[in-house]
């Protein structure tokens, strides 16, 4: 690909550098709109760094980022959050003690028209968030539970739902079945598919390179910190894969 | 990282720990009743009710503090501290609506404090209330020479003393009280936020709910509150008096215990705290009726907090 292909989001020899550790080091590599792209690459290679570069969390130290294009310095979570960038972090950051419905809704309630007391509009939260569920084939005995007596798949696909929800230009999954059994991790990428249908963008860190290539349109591989291949699913071979990871097969990106 | 939640690990022992205070209330009333003919009396049972008013309050206060997994000490110096205040204004010929204004006010002002130290300056709040509760303390006793006030206001008396009625006044505070706390903690945005930080503050963090202001306003809230019953207390007992209210506060952190709040933060019943308040004045009413030392009383205290801490033990 060409550098003047437009992305949705585009990091340009980005460099993190953590006291005398350079996590990141040149690193180039753009997300396609409406596209699957997964993340892969060895323990150390920059994956977990750039994601907090691309959401905010960490201000790259040098190189740049384009979304849609334009040059975007992203200080802060909320500042990604602002462009529609939404992440589900490994933890989820779902509020166990709140129920199914407040985590969707989440500093983003919906209220009823009072003013200054902020009092929620609990029947409308509820209804929409059982639309939402619904409408991307989540499973959940009630909306009105407790986060806490949900399954491991079940948070999982409820963090989903919900930065799906609100990210409307991008969302980023970091190692979305790391910690989920066989049955529900297919559950999950079931639904990530089923974004993928609906025109989603979204950008997915795995260490499962057999679910890169089953969920995945475009794959980037990292190694020390750059981006050394950048290639669609279609093209590429799992052995190959393993290859581009662990350098031995060397490529320029 | 497990992503599964643990289950709880005895369910029984979970519920038992949801209905303590309740349970324990009809346990202790029971006996109370058995023991001595004067205790489930109409009379007994008002002023019992009324006893618990101000704890009630002070409760619902500390249940603030304790839904964002933090902990309110100086309470048993900020409610002296608006006695004080309250004493030392309406001494100044403050008019009386003022005077409680200022009063609460004052207790607003070391909520504030301890909710920026806490929120803000992210110093741990056993620490920070530990000192503000000294600090507060001391200024309160500058402020009164150590003196207890007398306050004589029909105003303060009739609200301690009348009420609609056979219904109190000091019901109908801890009643309203009550009700605003339950519909600001589940019924609005603020209450939702407050949960949600005391739930699990790094996921409200990363959802863009600004934690270091509802740490405060939690904070601020429970001094509110404690300003109320600073004012309840000078009616009830007709003056100011300006000596550390230890007993107030172990009962306060008690009562939400009691209630079934978790103390590490995120859980929240209202009702389960003012139930609380009752079951322990209830323990100290009747053991005055019956003639049992006031040591005991504060060892029966301990014994039920300590009691509720194992069952809440459990509910982890």
């Amino acid at each position: 690909m060409t550098s003047e292909t437009q992305y949705l989001l585009e990091a340009r020899d980005l460099v993190k550098t953590f006291d005398a550790v350079r996590a990141l080091d040149g690193l180039s590599a753009g997300f396609a709109e409406g596209e699957v792209t997964a993340i892969v690459g060895d323990n150390g290679a920059g994956k977990s760094t750039l994601v907090r570069c691309l959401t905010g969390v960490h201000p790259p130290t040098e190189g740049q980022l384009l979304f849609r294009g334009e040059p975007i310095r992203l200080s802060s979570p909320q500042a990604a959050r602002d462009l529609g960038i939404e992440t589900v972090y490994q933890d989820l950051g779902l509020i166990d003690d709140l129920a199914v419905w407040q985590n969707l809704f989440l500093n983003r309630e919906l209220l009823r028209p009072i003013p200054l007391l902020g009092v929620l509009d609990r029947p409308r939260m509820i209804r929409e968030s059982r639309d939402i569920l619904s409408g991307l084939d989540v499973n959940v005995p009630s909306v009105r539970t407790t986060v806490r007596r949900m399954s491991g798949g079940q948070r999982q696909s409820i963090a989903i739902a919900r930065a799906v929800t609100w990210g409307k230009s991008l969302v980023i999954m970091d190692e979305p079945t790391a910690a989920l059994g066989v049955r529900e991790t297919a559950a999950v990428e079931k639904l990530i598919l089923s974004l993928r249908d609906r025109g989603v963008t979204v950008l997915i860190i795995s260490h499962d390179l057999d679910q890169v290539m089953r969920v995945a349109d475009t794959v980037v591989v990292l190694r020390r910190g750059r981006a050394v291949a950048r290639r669609p699913v279609a093209d590429v071979t799992g052995d190959r894969l393993v290859g581009l990871i662990t350098g031995t097969i060397a490529e320029a990106a | 990282m497990t992503a599964t939640a643990a289950r709880p690990r005895s369910f029984d022992l979970a519920r038992a720990a949801d209905y303590a205070a309740p349970g324990a209330l009809v346990v202790v009333w029971l006996a109370f009743f058995i023991a001595t003919p004067h205790f489930l009396t109409l009379d007994n049972i008002g002023d019992l009710l009324v006893a618990s008013s101000i704890l009630a309050v002070l409760a619902l206060g500390q249940q603030f503090a304790v839904v964002v997994a933090g902990i309110d000490l100086s309470v048993g110096a900020n409610l002296p501290w608006a006695a004080a205040l309250l004493g030392a204004t309406a001494t100044a010929g403050v008019p009386m609506g003022l005077a409680i204004l200022i009063a609460i006010a004052g207790s607003v002002v070391v909520g504030v404090v301890n909710g920026f130290l806490v929120g803000y300056l992210k110093m741990t709040d056993f620490i920070v209330t530990l000192g503000s509760l000294s600090v507060v303390s001391g200024i309160t006793l500058l402020l009164t020479e150590g003196n207890t006030v007398a306050v004589s206001s029909p105003f303060l008396q009739a609200i301690a003393l009348d009420g609609i009625g056979p219904v109190r006044w000091f019901w109908l505070i801890a009643l309203a009280a009550a009700v605003l706390v339950w519909a600001t903690l589940f019924r609005t945005r603020a209450g939702t936020h407050l949960l949600a930080v005391g739930g699990g503050p790094d996921a409200a963090l990363g959802t863009g709910i600004p934690v270091r202001r509802v740490r405060l306003a939690a904070y601020a809230a429970s001094g509110l509150l404690c300003g109320v019953a600073g004012v309840m207390l000078v009616a009830r007992n007709g003056g100011a008096d300006p000596s550390l209210q230890t007993n107030y506060l172990l009962s306060s952190i008690a009562a939400v215990v009691l209630g079934g709040s978790s103390l590490f933060g995120g859980k929240a019943s209202v009702a389960g705290s003012v139930t609380g308040a009752v079951l322990l004045t209830s323990l100290v009413n009747g053991f005055t009726i019956i003639g049992i030392s006031q040591y005991f009383q504060t060892i029966a205290v301990g014994a039920v907090v300590l009691l509720a801490a194992l069952l809440a033990r459990f509910r982890k």
